[in-house]
């Protein structure tokens, strides 16, 4: 018997710039969670969307990405080491006009405890971008929490940015 | 919940497919089953899928037990070359482009090998839109990849299955080489129009 599913979880807008949004409590009830992001870039710059899973600050975090400009289509590579956080969308705002920018996650699997945690993304950047992005977080614990950060301090998220997580139960 | 700005309104969006187009309404993603990895067997098969539903969607976290990385997938049985598929893929340098016509499934990457690091998958999410028509021949879309460290792939396929426009009924997923570890797990989902 088919049974419903695809639920909201959590939804965040923001009131004003923020350098973050978190997810905090996150069930464990689901099978992949959805997060669906609609942003824009408060400086006007390119922007990244990064993340870190029950703030494990450690260096297990990596990313690969595949990318089109609207002139050529490119790839890049990070791995531990470098960042102390993963990555769900490198090239995310280029503007500070809302619905410029979204972006879609899908944590899979993420409460099991057996396994790595394989992340897949896609962004869409109005002004000078698309990409895809299969992201590694490289525990088997399962995810509690999820912080989402923008590039830098000078650019935050601009208000009205609205980040909204979805459950998913397999059968 | 909460975030640096502060939290205001409560939106409630309905996109569930890899791509970006929405569908309205309650209760219109369903799951309508999960096959589990034995270990032993490299093959997992949806049958007797219900006509209900608008669109299908695959949600995949699968690893072979060997150098597998490629998924076949077939529709209600046809083991003819009636399939196509195209790849932009991409491995951290490197982006490639092609297409493999007369196919006899529609092969996607979407599976990691046992020699890659042990505990990490490939994730993979197929679209199948209007999967019951009659006069239409289906067509795929997937997102999938998997990022080992240092290593890794990231793909956007699309497929065809051209043998009829027959509505599908059975979902054959293959993988290339050894079977599905136990920890590998694919999910069927509806979604109602």
């Amino acid at each position: 018997m088919p049974t419903s599913t695809y639920t909201p979880i959590a939804t965040n807008t923001l009131s004003s710039t923020a350098a973050s949004v978190t997810f905090s409590s996150i069930p464990s009830t689901y099978t992949d969670l959805v997060l669906v992001i609609v942003s824009a870039d408060s400086a006007g710059a390119f922007n990244q969307i990064s993340f870190r899973v029950n703030g494990d600050a450690s260096t297990i975090y990596s990313w690969t990405s595949l990318y089109g400009n609207g002139t050529s289509a490119a790839s890049n590579r990070e791995s531990s080491g470098s960042r102390t956080y993963g990555t769900i969308a490198w090239n995310s705002a280029q503007n500070t006009t809302l619905g410029t920018s979204m972006s879609t996650a899908h944590f899979m699997n993420y409460a099991n405890t057996t396994t790595n945690k394989t992340i897949l993304s896609r962004s869409s950047n109005s002004a000078n971008a698309v990409e895809t992005m299969v992201s590694l977080y490289a525990s088997t614990s399962a995810m509690s929490s999820l912080v989402l950060y923008s590039a830098t301090s000078a650019r935050l998220f601009a208000a009205g940015s609205t980040f909204t997580l979805y459950g998913i139960k397999a059968a | 919940m909460s975030n640096a700005g502060g939290m205001s309104t409560v939106t409630r969006y309905t996109d569930m497919l890899a791509g970006n187009t929405v569908y309205p309404g309650d209760n219109s993603y369903e799951s309508i089953a999960t096959a589990t990895g034995t270990g032993s067997s490299g093959v997992m098969t949806f049958s007797s899928i219900p006509a209900t539903y608008t669109h299908l969607q695959i949600r995949g976290f699968t690893k072979s037990t060997s150098s597998g990385s490629n998924w076949k997938v077939q529709f209600n049985g046809d083991t003819g070359s009636n399939y196509a598929n195209h790849y932009l893929e991409s491995n951290g340098s490197t982006v490639s482009a092609g297409a493999e016509l007369t196919q006899t499934g529609m092969n996607f990457y979407a599976a990691t090998a046992t020699s890659t690091a042990a505990s990490v998958y490939a994730a993979m999410v197929m679209d199948i839109l209007d999967y019951t028509s009659s006069n239409k021949n289906k067509t795929v879309r997937t997102l999938s990849g998997v990022d080992t460290n240092g290593g890794g792939n990231n793909d956007f396929n699309s497929g065809l299955w051209y043998a009829t426009p027959a509505a599908i009924t059975s979902i054959t997923i293959t993988l290339n080489s050894g079977s599905f570890d136990t920890n590998s797990k694919i999910a069927l989902y509806g979604i109602k129009g």
